[in-house]
């Protein structure tokens, strides 16, 4: 059955790529004069970058970069060109994972729950953002598989939207599950996890830290069990288990295709992730880590699990910055300066918007405001692109402008931290896919949801927490 | 009587401002009362501003402390907060800001309520902020009263500039209340307003006429608030302070209707309005510069939800642009961040239209007269209070600090923001 399914996978990955490649700008399009911002290599004042065939071409200084003869040149004398934004947490497209019933529950996927043509969408490409981790919410020990999805919101020649379904944006993956990923054309996506104080309620819900985590040693052990009896089956269908949805998920995280990315923000709590992490093995991001800079070390230092390549990784964090600390217990002690902290300590960061907690529009304030509060330009910028594109496993496809990655970039009319800069185009797989002048877009830019009549946001953690009425 | 305890408390935060002696040099020189000066210098004397210019007509006296900084603006109003009395924890215990016993209570009073050491005035302060209107948030049909104090002092009445500073309204759907309990609907709200109004102004004649006896006042159907001995009735003064023009009455409101109600309850009671959030106050914006209503305009990133679906980052310029005044807020927040800060909302604002020197007013001067401290703070000028922000650049960049901040001239903040 797990055969017909990947199987099944495949022919749809193929039916897709074939739509995409044939939708790819059919020109070479060469922006020349723009300062560029590649992430993995030095800024280049009067630069190049071509793209063809939804991915990147060349990119280097003008003069230096040889120009395809059919190309179109586009001038982009003084614009800023950076790769497409990386966002490791979102919340947008009308989501719901996990339900009441239990505070584990990995087998619901959010992927089944996505209105691509949430407004929210057109906010997030008005930003800037190209790739998203979109993930259900942070009021379970687990809530449920999250989806990595690219914003190919761009028209058809026929003026509809290539997106119309979550399968047209979600991102499959080009790697075998011999090389450790969930098999060519599958689509891609992490467990959202979570501990602290958003996942404590009544019954069946934990109510305290220790209760948290022993569910959760409790549910993996079940998946180290139920993985070893896999095993023992040796191939023998009589002698396999039932099929178990939470269990297929937990036993892709502990395999280490699927990434943990786990809410958490107490020192204490950071901690106590690390202590499963390092039990049970499952590859890890650490998101929002407010109090990340009371234990920068031993983040930094973290050996229970290597990253990707085999190296120490240390413990990857994906940080969120609010204006306040506070609002609840456990973001009392937020502060700027934690992304400064984690690199100076050698950590990997990337910065995310929890949107709808912060707004995808101005996601690029977030690593101006981590430089504010001493973090390195270089690391900030990598924040919001590579780094939170490797955190994904998607490190060698997006998050950087190298020829072969995606054609995915944003143009901007000034500096990328200045507040007075405006994301002018973004651009995803060779398409524009936001254009300021456009007034539609425009209106998206600056408007409130209502500017679509979408459906309402959902809340991430907020609901239940705030209480009707408020 | 409470005009008396005004006039007391007034004079308490005269006495204990720690007025001292300090002078500032910076790069440039904002004053908002003029064109921003080039190398310029600020001399605070007893707490007071003695004099402002450039460096060289400007004379430092001898022994005085002197900050250097890139930039120096006056010290950042914030029109409209809650801080001190919606406290960081966010728990049930340090929420203050809300009272839901009743739908019009427009007697409870944010000096009673203000607690000087919450963390988030710090906070707030560490940014440039040495103004705030701060008390009772929407979400009552009357919720209460505002304060305006100093980012500082030991107690409210060291902190304190001006109390009551305006009775606080909300017409929107977040008054409503559910199960058969009124308001129940938006005519039922503007409804038990009027009526409020109405009787605030029989009150007022009563007291006028002398009459102020037991009888039948008409409030028959107010039952849990029945009058001992018909004397003073505090929900009715605090009305009737709005009615007679002596505080403002700012209305929370969004959605364009709500908008348009309470401009035609200010039509019919003739008090002084200032709109609140006003998330769809653009489409309005020509109505509200010809009734010469100013505008608390909401957080430039304040999250679109329900009724504030329609809300724009151009929302301060295309008023202001309109000829309505708007002054910048960090509004209520009810999760995280716990507090804005309006150094960061006006900024926002500065880089969506609304430029560089009108945001900068936004959040000084025009918030300052707008909240009716003009007279005291709110811009660099000789006898006004000695409150400056410094930073190290353009005090509206992300990447800016704020390096320092001066109230009554006491360095309050050196922490680098």
């Amino acid at each position: 059955m797990a055969r017909i399914w990947i199987a099944l996978g495949v022919l749809l990955a193929q039916a897709w790529t074939g739509v995409g490649a044939a939708r790819a700008q059919e020109r070479p399009l060469a922006f020349v004069g723009a300062h560029l911002i590649p992430i993995d290599g030095d800024e280049v004042e009067q630069g190049v970058l071509v793209i063809a065939d939804g991915k990147i071409a060349a990119v280097g200084r003008a003069g230096e970069v040889e120009l395809p003869p059919d190309a179109e040149v586009i001038d982009a004398t003084g614009r800023v060109i950076m790769p497409g934004l990386v966002d490791t947490h979102s919340h947008v497209g009308g989501i719901g994972g996990a339900d009441g019933s239990g505070p584990i529950q990995p087998g619901v996927r959010v992927m089944d729950s996505i209105n691509v043509r949430d407004a929210g969408f057109r906010r997030v490409v008005a930003g800037g953002l190209t790739t998203l981790n979109i993930m259900p919410g942070s009021g379970h020990l687990s809530s449920g598989q999250t989806v990595y999805c690219k914003m190919r919101f761009w028209r058809e020649p026929d003026g509809s939207s290539h997106a119309r379904a979550i399968e047209d944006i979600a991102i499959r993956d080009t790697r075998t599950r011999e090389e450790g990923g969930f098999g060519v054309g599958t689509v891609m996506g992490g467990l959202k996890m979570a501990n602290g104080t958003n996942s404590q309620r009544n019954p069946p819900f934990p109510g305290t830290r220790g209760k948290s985590a022993s569910l959760v040693r409790e549910k993996f052990i079940a998946a180290q069990e139920y993985a070893e009896k896999i095993e023992r089956a040796d191939g023998d269908p009589e002698k396999m288990p039932a099929r178990d949805l939470d269990m297929e998920a937990l036993v892709e995280v502990m395999e280490g295709r699927r990434i943990v990315h786990h809410h958490t923000h107490r020192a204490d709590d950071i901690m106590t992730v690390l202590r499963l992490a390092d039990e049970f093995g499952f590859r890890v991001v650490l998101h929002h880590v407010s109090e990340g800079w009371r234990v920068a070390d031993e983040i930094a230092s973290f050996e229970g699990v290597p990253g990707p390549d085999g190296t120490a990784w240390g413990a990857p964090c994906s940080v969120i910055l609010v204006d306040s600390p506070g609002g609840k217990l456990e973001a009392r002690h937020l502060v700027f300066e934690t992304p400064g902290i984690l690199e100076k300590a050698g950590a990997r960061v990337a910065l995310h918007t929890d949107d709808w907690i912060t707004d995808s529009r101005y996601f690029l304030r977030m690593p101006a405001i981590s430089v504010r509060a001493g973090m390195s330009r270089e690391a900030a910028l990598r924040a919001v692109t590579l780094s939170g594109a490797e955190m994904l496993d998607l490190g060698d496809r997006v998050g950087s402008l190298t020829p072969g990655k995606d054609a995915d970039f944003v143009v901007l009319d000034g500096d990328p931290l200045s507040v007075y800069t405006k994301v002018r185009e973004t651009w995803v797989e060779g398409h524009r896919v936001f254009d300021r002048d456009d007034p539609d877009d425009r209106l998206h830019a600056v408007g409130g949801y209502g500017a679509a009549g979408e459906s309402e946001p959902y809340f991430c953690c907020y609901q239940h927490l705030i209480g009707e009425g408020q | 009587m409470r005009l008396l305890t005004f006039a007391v408390a007034l004079v308490l935060s005269c006495v204990c401002a720690r007025g001292q002696n300090i002078a500032v040099r910076a790069r440039v020189v904002y004053t908002v009362a003029g064109s921003p000066i080039e190398d310029g210098v600020i001399v605070v004397r007893d707490g007071k501003i003695a004099a402002v210019g450039p460096a060289d007509g400007v004379e430092i006296p001898e022994g005085v402390r002197v900050l250097q900084a890139t930039v120096a603006t006056p010290g950042l109003v914030d029109a409209r907060s809650t801080v001190g009395l919606s406290g960081i924890l966010n728990i049930d215990h340090d929420q203050d800001q809300l009272e839901h016993s009743k739908p019009i209570q427009p007697e409870l009073r944010a000096l009673d309520a203000y607690n000087p050491y919450d963390p988030l005035v710090e906070y707030v302060r560490s940014f440039g902020v040495t103004t705030v209107q701060t008390g009772n948030a929407p979400g009552e049909l009357i919720s209460g009263q505002t304060i305006v104090v100093k980012t500082v002092g030991n107690t409210v009445e060291e902190a304190l500039l001006k109390s009551p500073s305006a009775v606080v309204a909300t017409l929107s759907p977040s008054a409503r209340k559910g199960g058969g309990k009124s308001p129940g609907t938006r005519g039922k709200m503007v409804s038990m307003l009027r009526q409020e109004l109405i009787r605030t102004r029989e009150y007022m004649d009563k007291h006028e006429r002398g009459d102020a006896d037991e009888g039948e006042d008409g409030d028959a159907d107010d039952d849990e608030d029945s009058k001992p001995g018909g004397g003073t009735d505090l929900e009715k003064e605090a009305l009737a302070s709005v009615l007679r023009g002596e505080v403002p009455l700012i209305i929370t409101a969004n959605r364009v209707q709500d908008i348009d109600s309470a401009l035609r309850l200010r039509e019919e009671f003739a008090f002084k309005m200032i709109l609140d959030m006003g998330a769809e106050a653009y489409l309005l914006a020509d109505k509200l510069a010809e009734a010469g209503v100013p505008v608390i305009v909401h957080p430039t990133m304040y999250r679109a939800t329900g009724e504030t679906e329609n809300l724009t980052f151009e929302n301060a310029a295309r008023l202001a642009d309109a000829g309505v005044t708007v002054a910048m807020q960090s509004g209520y927040e009810s999760y995280v961040p716990k507090t804005r800060v309006v150094l960061f909302e006006a900024a926002m604002a500065a880089a969506n239209g609304l430029g560089f020197e009108r945001a900068l007013r936004a959040c000084t001067i025009d918030a300052a007269d707008l909240i009716g401290v003009g007279d005291r703070v709110g811009s660099l000028e000789v006898g006004k209070d000695g409150d400056i922000a410094l930073f190290d650049g353009d005090p509206f960049e992300y990447t800016t600090h704020c390096v320092e901040v001066v109230i009554d001239g006491v360095v309050v903040s050196e922490r680098v923001r």
